[in-house]
């Protein structure tokens, strides 16, 4: 099956996690993130706790970082952890990295994560001095909140109106080897930031707008969680399993109302926090006309966050549905097939064909 | 209506994880520890005496309701006393396990039962689920894990729950708890490690919770918008024209026939409709002239099918009509369906050349409709 569009260039995430990957390997050095939707989840707690868990399986385990603010709970951990000082320097207290790597703990915390480093520190970020102990075959245990992820930062600023200098990139979070969410109910959470307790459920503004924040986190963790399982299943060679990830396939052909299909997906992408795929089928001998077609389509689509790609052949439903299953497609949407050609005639209309071709695939038919 | 001297009904609170031993129930006796010291009167009503020594030495300071122990060919078991938590009547009362089917001779089938009983009480009930165990998501767990689950709880009763609380853990932590003991007996480890628990199980299993997670969220805050003044600026997910009123409700008609695979479109059906925040309808033609006419054997399977739509609160429709193809199309269209479900059905070429595939005939005859056709995905290539 001849593509015409090139090979897919490896994202900066993919390439990242491989090196990564490839280093910890070599270690066993593990990055471990407790992601929280909003200050008081309790990500501190959860991530001392394993600690010391850890400590008393008789891991060598150091603290290099806290938080400014701390519970009773959380101190009554540190307490029996090695904490590792901060250097002091007049713009704030960056991680002591040399000190840190001297010791060489197998285990250390990092608390938050999201901070910027003064200026002349050996790294700008926090998260990069993270991957120096990496990389030296340290295992980190780290969290950081919804509102740190630069992704993230609009649009937790939209409903908080907080703003943050101080954020990591997603694909840091992406390349984790772990990654665990720290979920409580709204209510709880604004109780340990010192609010009235409130009856179960949303009951007011403020919980409803840290609930939207608990959402997007959900989301988010079980995103990375998605990409985890690929690369899983890649690595152990197992067969894909079906239905935990939606992957919606475009049919664009000649005449469609692709623009609908493509806005529909986009919709359903966002919904399902799902991925899109656009193909035009070209067959061979197709005029000027449509070339123009095909572009307005490929545009839009990409501009809807698809990933497009023209496949040429002279069976187009064959080369849609072995594309689909190569890339575990869930969902294909192709349009109601109006004009019945001879060859429709003889071997019957392409939708009807499509469907029962791609046998374990939702076939979704949109109206003209 | 004597509504205002009625008792109002007890919210009800749900910890819902991927598998056995992520935390559950830990997370559940830790939060009504905290609401012990803050005042809160707290019971434990049910609580699996064979649990973890630490989720065990979490329960040993909470005040227990005895349980009931039932006699049953020859053993006794432990079942929660329902009428003891009535009697006692808590403000909260902790039931582990909403899932669980109680001994035959119980007064309720179902754990889930005895809940609904308390809650109409007017206590407030926090539980523990896994996510295998929604209803609505069965064939997606039959799918990933090859297991088909048989203690279900209806998505209704997860659906009043007042909140969902996940509590996650990594597969990697989970698989260390399992290896040391901790959640199951040494001998059933191997077992576990090698069915449910395998490596890529649990990661879709996760996945599956925390979306399902999401999902549970987001229904919650379009329930409170609804009823409030605001609107705030939805930012998890694009809803144009949903929210603006100007795009016309979306209509979800699931095509119901007497084969096995309609329980699963059933279960699709519901769960687009629940994204959509769509009304949903299930629909039923009969070719004889009267729905009794039919074969027994078909209406006993039909008539199953609409009882599994209702239960998932699907308004159920049965209509008489010679080609059903026609007949499902022409009630679309009266009805406003913008969306029809119908299962993939295997066609033979004799039934090809007499076009007597009715779900390629309602591809064919609803050109003006959005027709999806939903696959049975367990087929594997």
């Amino acid at each position: 099956m001849p593509r015409i569009s090139e090979l897919p260039r490896p994202s900066p995430e993919r390439l990242l996690k491989q090196v990564q990957a490839e280093e910890s390997k070599r270690w066993g050095a593990r990055l471990k993130i407790f992601l929280g939707y909003a200050p008081g989840v309790g990500k501190s707690y959860r991530m001392l706790d394993e600690a010391r868990r850890r400590h008393e399986r008789g891991e060598d385990v150091v603290v290099g970082a806290v938080q400014g603010q701390q519970s009773e709970e959380v101190q009554d951990l540190l307490r029996n952890l090695e904490l590792i000082p901060p250097l002091e320097t007049p713009e704030g207290q960056p991680v002591n990295v040399e000190a840190i790597l001297s010791r060489a703990p197998q285990v250390c915390v990092i608390d938050p994560l999201a901070a910027k480093n003064p200026s002349g520190s050996r790294n700008p970020y926090r998260w990069q001095d993270v991957q120096e102990l990496l990389r030296n075959g340290i295992t980190v245990l780290t969290s950081v909140n919804l509102l740190h992820v630069e992704e993230y930062k609009e649009k937790v600023q939209a409903i908080t109106g907080k703003d943050t200098a101080e954020t990591i990139p997603k694909s840091f979070l992406m390349a984790a080897d772990d990654i665990v969410i720290v979920d409580v109910p709204p209510d709880l959470c604004l109780w340990r930031q010192g609010e009235k307790l409130t009856s179960t459920g949303i009951s007011n503004y403020r919980e409803r707008k840290l609930s939207e924040l608990r959402e997007l986190a959900l989301l988010l963790t079980a995103e990375v969680v998605d990409a985890q399982l690929e690369s899983y299943v890649q690595a152990h060679g197992i067969e894909p399993v079906f239905g935990t990830h939606e992957r919606f396939l475009i049919c664009m052909t000649p005449h469609s109302d692709a623009l609908a299909m493509i806005e529909s997906g986009k919709r359903n992408k966002e919904r399902f926090q799902g991925e899109l795929y656009g193909v035009y089928v070209c067959e061979p001998g197709q005029s000027r006309r449509d070339a123009v077609e095909i572009r307005r389509y490929l545009e839009a689509a990409d501009h809807a966050g698809g990933t497009t790609e023209v496949l040429e052949s002279d069976d187009p439903i064959s080369a849609i549905v072995d594309f689909a299953r190569q890339k575990r497609i869930t969902q294909i949407f192709i349009g109601h097939s109006v004009h019945n050609s001879w060859r429709d005639r003889f071997f019957g209309d392409p939708v009807l064909r499509l469907i029962r071709a791609a046998k374990g695939i939702d076939v979704r038919v949109f109206p003209h | 209506m004597p509504e205002s001297f009625a008792i109002p009904r007890g919210s009800l609170k749900v910890y819902l994880g991927y598998a056995a031993g992520v935390g559950k129930t830990f997370q559940m006796l830790a939060d009504a520890q905290a609401a012990v010291q803050r005042g809160e009167d707290v019971v434990l009503a049910y609580f699996e005496p064979h649990a973890r020594p630490d989720t065990i030495a979490q329960a040993q300071t909470l005040e227990a309701v005895p349980h009931k122990k039932i006699e049953y060919r020859g053993k006794l078991f432990d079942e929660m006393d329902a009428d003891a938590v009535l009697r006692r009547n808590p403000k909260i009362a902790m039931v582990d396990e909403l899932a669980h089917t109680n001994i035959p001779g119980s007064a309720r089938p179902k754990r889930w039962e005895d809940v609904q009983v308390l809650l109409d009480a007017g206590i407030e009930v926090w539980t523990t689920v896994n996510v295998q165990h929604i209803e609505s998501l069965n064939d997606q767990i039959w799918q990933i894990t090859g297991i088909q689950v048989r203690e279900t709880v209806p998505d209704w009763v997860i659906r009043q729950a007042a909140e969902i609380i996940a509590v996650d853990v990594t597969p990697d932590a989970l698989l260390n708890r399992l290896k040391r003991g901790a959640i199951y007996k040494p001998e059933m480890v191997q077992k576990a490690l090698t069915g449910f628990f395998r490596g890529s199980n649990l990661g879709a299993l996760r996945e599956l919770a925390l979306r399902q997670a999401a999902h549970e969220v987001d229904l919650r805050q379009s329930a409170y918008d609804e009823t409030s003044a605001f609107q705030l600026p939805r930012v998890s997910e694009s809803r144009a024209g949903e929210t603006a009123g100007n795009q016309s409700k979306e209509h979800v008609l699931i095509h119901i026939t007497a084969d096995p695979s309609t329980a699963m479109l059933i279960r699709r059906g519901r769960r687009v409709a629940d994204y959509l925040h769509a009304d949903c309808t299930a629909l039923f033609v009969h070719e004889t002239e009267q729905f009794a006419d039919l074969p027994a054997e078909q209406r006993i399977s039909v008539e199953k099918h609409l009882r599994f739509a209702r239960s998932l609160q699907i308004e159920t429709r049965t209509i008489q009509g010679e080609d059903t193809a026609k007949a499902v199309v022409e009630f679309a269209r009266r009805n406003k369906v913008t969306q029809i479900f119908v299962a993939h059905s295997e066609t033979s070429l004799r039934e090809r050349l007499f076009r007597k595939n009715f779900t390629e005939n309602i591809v064919r005859l609803a050109q003006d409709l959005q027709v999806t056709v939903v696959a049975d995905r367990s087929h594997r290539h």
